[in-house]
Parts: structure tokens; C-alpha cells; sequence
């Protein structure tokens, strides 16, 4: 399939990267300045040359000599959406989703804010549209939470919980084995690039929550979810006494997003044992799902990262139809 | 189906008593009333709960419906049932508070957790490593009545939120495996 990669963050680039391993064709890659787009006419399967762009942004010049509008326009398939997530009416990302499914391309979203704020209206869009659109990368990284709750068909799950953040699961593991502060532990995870320069979106719980919404808006039938659904608690300056405290009773402290069997989203700091399958370490990222038939299904892996993420939105890529 | 009215269990029920004289007699007198029979009466005189309380350990007989209605009467009239069998009255609930628990009256706090909800404070444990005035933590086992406990981590998280104190709450509904 020909791809055209919106965004050239982390997934964004390594979308471009591996697209070829996985016999697909980049024939645009925008970010928020430049855009590089193919020059091939239609049914060309000649793409850009992808390397040769991202090596000029680590320049510090732009990806190519056309405008990001330009990448939308192009030629291709599936519209690959990997700018950054923003709340509230989630644009640009949902802009580009909208001109996708317009010209009846499919869409592969990484960038989670049109499926957490407006997901009624991307149904509504996509329904109207020959294309498709999935979304996959948006929940828990590489783990494949969607499609496997699409797998065993949403009706049959009664509900979804883990660790959806691997900052934040960082910070708490990090502190119950060092005995170290919140401030500490949020510095050293800063200088290891676990966390962000401005970290609040993982720490605050907005991340861990939107990855909830979602969640709960592919189990709900009727119900639309956006994060002002979510009852929403994040783990700032917890103390390390409270850590303390926890691993003395033999727990420990996690901070666990949750869609209730009753369809309440809820995330913050609980309370989990601590050799229990919920508290993973490090970055690592686990969902539990509680099936109606076969018990209580357990998947991990990296939630986050570049690589990790785009093998989520090229495995979407592969589930799409051919058009 | 077995009948159950006629099968009669053994129970031991904990209760913590006021020291004042009459106590006791005033807590065998439900269980005498509503038909169960005692069978050990084990009175802790020495060993007296955080609270200034004693704790007492009554065994009985009863047939399961009998048994609910002795708690039931032991409440009404005021007694401190901690815990009743362990398979009727047994769910234990553990919650961490953090924030400035000592400054915004502790005691006040805990009292307020077993006055508002049906459950009884059973273990605390504190921590303040940067002393009292500043941010602390404790960990509090809150034991409640079956089918009770989210209705108790509601009342707590009102009484906290009210002194701006947070709760880190167990995980709920069989996550804790």
C-alpha cells in the first residue's frame, strides 16, 4: 500500500523507516513545516526516498520543498496520522482524518485525540467514506489491546484495567525499589529520555486516561466516551512514605487506568500486590482483559517508543482492505 | 439443597467494648436473645486497642440466619462488632492516604471513617519521615461487611477530599490477582 506519514516524531519516522520491511511504499512524510511528497505519477509505486528526508531534518533543515497541506493531497492509500495529540476538538490530527476519509483513503491513527475527543463524529465520517479507518497504536504501544478486544468481539469483554503509561509506572517502581523521592526519580527518568522535558500529560494521568476513553468507546455500544467521561487522578509528588507503607503490607503502589464492568472510566494511583501480574516495571506496559468466556486475559510489552508504535500502526496498515 | 435454617455453624465474633461495668453483659445479651448459643467468651482485659477499647472474642453456635440477626442486634444496640465469622463479615479493605494527614487531625479522621461508614478501622500504620508537619502517609485496613467496601471507599474519599488528603485506593473487582 502507499502510505503518507502526517507527523515526524518518533512513530512518524519509524513508520517511514520500516514501512518498506513491510513491503509498503512512503509516497509523502509531512511534519508541522515541510513536507517531502512522490513525484511518481498515479499507480507509481515509486516512493520518496524517506532516509534521505528524515537525514535532513536531524540537519536541521526541512523534510522536502512542499507545504504539509501538500502530504494530504498526495497519492496514497492509507493516511498515516501521527502528529501530536491534542485535546479538546484534537486538531489538526482530526482535519487530516476528515480530508482522508473525504477522498476515501483509509486512515491509521497513532495520534490519539480524534478517537478520545470525537469519536462519535470519526464514525460518522468514516461511514460516509470508502475508507477505513483503525487505530490500534493509539493503546499500549506495541501490545495489541484493540484488536484483540476486536478479536474477541467487545460484547464478550466485561472489562479492561493495566498500566498504560510507562513513565509514571517508571517513577513508582523506581521509587518502592530505591526508596527514592518523587522530584529524584522524575529527574533521572528525564535524563534516561523516559520522560518528556514537560511531562505532565504522563504523570497527571490525561495519557493513561485517554488510552481509557478509547478503550471504552470500542466496548461501548451506545455511549460515546471523551475525557471529560474519566474520573481522572495522577501520581505528583506522592510521597515515598506511601510506597513505604504499601510494599510493608505487600503491595504496592501503580498507577492503574480502568473501564469498569458499570462503564466508568477511572485512573490514578491503587493499591495492587506487589508480586502481582499488574505490577510490571520499569517502562513496561500491561492490560488486563476480563472476557466472558475464557477468564482474565494478561498482555504486556512496551507501550511507547518509536519502533514499538509504528509496528502497531503498520499492523493496522495490513489489517486494512485493499482498496 | 440442604436446608440451611436447621444447619448449625460454629462462629466467632470480635467485638472491641467500652471499659465501663455492663459492657459485656450488655453484649451477650443480643446473642443470648436471638437464639445463639455461647461457647467461649474470651475477654482481652490487658490488651487494650489504639482506641482505649477492649477487644473481646465470643464464640457461638448459630444456624447462618440466626447468626445475621445477632450482628444485626449487636449493631443496634451500639456495640463495636469488628469482625463476625470470617466468611460472612469478613471483607478487609487497605487504603493508603497521603498529604497532611497529622495537621488535619488524624484521630478526628480515623473516627470519622468508622462513624460514617459500617466499617472499622483495624490496623494503621503511619509514616512521617519529614516529620509530622509536613507531607505524610498512612495505611489504614478498614474491615467492612460483605458487599460493603465500595460504598465505604466512597465515604473515605468524601471525608478525604474534605481535608485535602489523597487516597490511593486498592484496585477493585478482581484485579488483585
Amino acid at each position: 500500500m502507499k502510505l503518507a506519514v502526517l507527523g515526524a516524531g518518533a512513530v512518524g519516522t519509524a513508520v517511514a523507516d520500516l514501512a518498506g520491511n513491510y513491503d509498503h511504499t512512503v509516497t509523502a512524510l509531512a511534519d508541522s513545516s515541510s513536507a517531502v511528497v512522490a513525484d511518481g505519477g498515479a499507480g507509481d509505486g515509486h516512493g520518496i526516498d524517506a532516509a534521505a528526508a528524515l537525514e535532513a531534518k536531524r540537519a536541521g533543515e526541512p523534510l522536502g520543498e512542499h507545504d504539509p497541506t501538500d502530504a494530504l493531497e498526495a497519492d496514497y492509500d492509507v493516511l498515516v496520522e501521527a502528529t501530536p495529540t491534542t485535546l479538546g476538538d484534537a486538531q489538526p490530527g482530526f482535519g487530516h482524518v476528515e480530508r482522508a476519509l473525504e477522498r476515501d483513503r483509509h486512515v491509521v491513527l497513532a495520534n490519539k485525540g480524534p478517537v478520545a475527543e470525537r469519536f462519535g463524529e470519526l464514525r460518522d465520517l468514516e461511514a460516509a467514506s470508502a475508507g477505513t479507518v483503525r487505530f490500534e497504536a493509539t493503546v499500549g504501544g506495541a501490545i495489541p489491546v484493540l484488536s484483540t478486544i476486536e478479536d474477541f468481539d467487545p460484547d464478550h469483554i466485561g472489562a479492561v484495567r493495566g498500566v498504560l503509561n510507562g513513565t509514571a509506572n517508571f517513577i513508582l517502581s523506581r521509587m518502592a525499589a530505591e526508596g527514592l523521592g518523587y522530584e529524584h526519580v522524575l529527574a533521572e527518568a528525564q535524563d534516561l529520555g523516559v520522560a518528556e522535558a514537560d511531562p505532565t500529560f504522563d504523570v497527571d494521568g490525561t495519557d493513561a486516561a485517554l488510552k481509557c476513553v478509547i478503550v471504552a468507546n470500542v466496548l461501548a455500544d451506545e455511549r460515546e466516551y471523551a475525557l471529560d467521561d474519566a474520573d481522572v487522578q495522577g501520581i505528583e509528588n506522592i510521597p515515598g512514605s506511601a510506597l513505604e507503607l504499601a510494599t510493608e503490607d505487600g503491595q504496592t503502589i501503580r498507577l492503574i487506568g480502568e473501564v469498569t464492568p458499570a462503564g466508568e472510566v477511572r485512573v490514578g494511583p491503587r493499591l495492587v500486590p506487589e508480586h502481582g501480574t499488574l505490577a510490571v516495571s520499569g517502562t513496561e506496559n500491561i492490560v488486563q482483559l476480563e472476557t466472558e468466556h475464557a477468564g482474565r486475559l494478561n498482555i504486556s510489552g512496551r507501550g511507547a517508543g518509536g519502533p514499538e508504535t509504528a509496528t502497531a500502526v503498520l499492523a493496522d496498515v495490513g489489517r486494512l482492505p485493499e482498496r | 439443597m440442604s436446608d440451611s435454617t436447621e444447619d448449625v455453624r460454629a462462629y466467632t465474633v470480635r467485638l472491641e467494648l467500652v471499659d465501663e461495668p455492663g459492657e459485656l453483659l450488655r453484649a451477650l445479651e443480643p446473642i443470648a436473645d436471638n437464639g445463639g448459643n455461647l461457647l467461649s467468651i474470651f475477654h482481652e482485659r490487658g490488651n487494650v486497642t489504639p482506641r482505649g477499647h477492649i477487644p473481646v472474642e465470643v464464640d457461638l453456635e448459630a444456624t447462618p440466619e440466626r447468626f445475621d440477626d445477632i450482628v444485626d442486634a449487636l449493631r443496634e444496640a451500639g456495640i463495636n462488632v469488628i469482625q463476625a465469622g470470617s466468611h460472612t463479615y469478613s471483607e478487609s479493605l487497605t487504603i493508603v492516604l497521603t498529604g497532611h494527614i497529622v495537621n488535619t487531625d488524624l484521630s478526628n479522621t480515623l473516627s470519622r471513617i468508622q462513624e460514617s461508614t459500617a466499617a472499622n478501622v483495624t490496623d494503621l500504620s503511619l509514616s512521617a519521615p519529614e516529620g509530622t508537619e509536613d507531607v505524610s502517609s498512612a495505611r489504614l485496613r478498614l474491615a467492612t461487611e460483605e458487599g460493603r467496601a465500595a460504598a465505604t471507599l466512597q465515604t473515605v474519599r468524601d471525608i478525604a477530599e474534605e481535608k485535602d488528603l489523597r487516597v490511593i485506593e486498592p484496585l477493585m473487582g478482581g484485579g488483585a490477582a
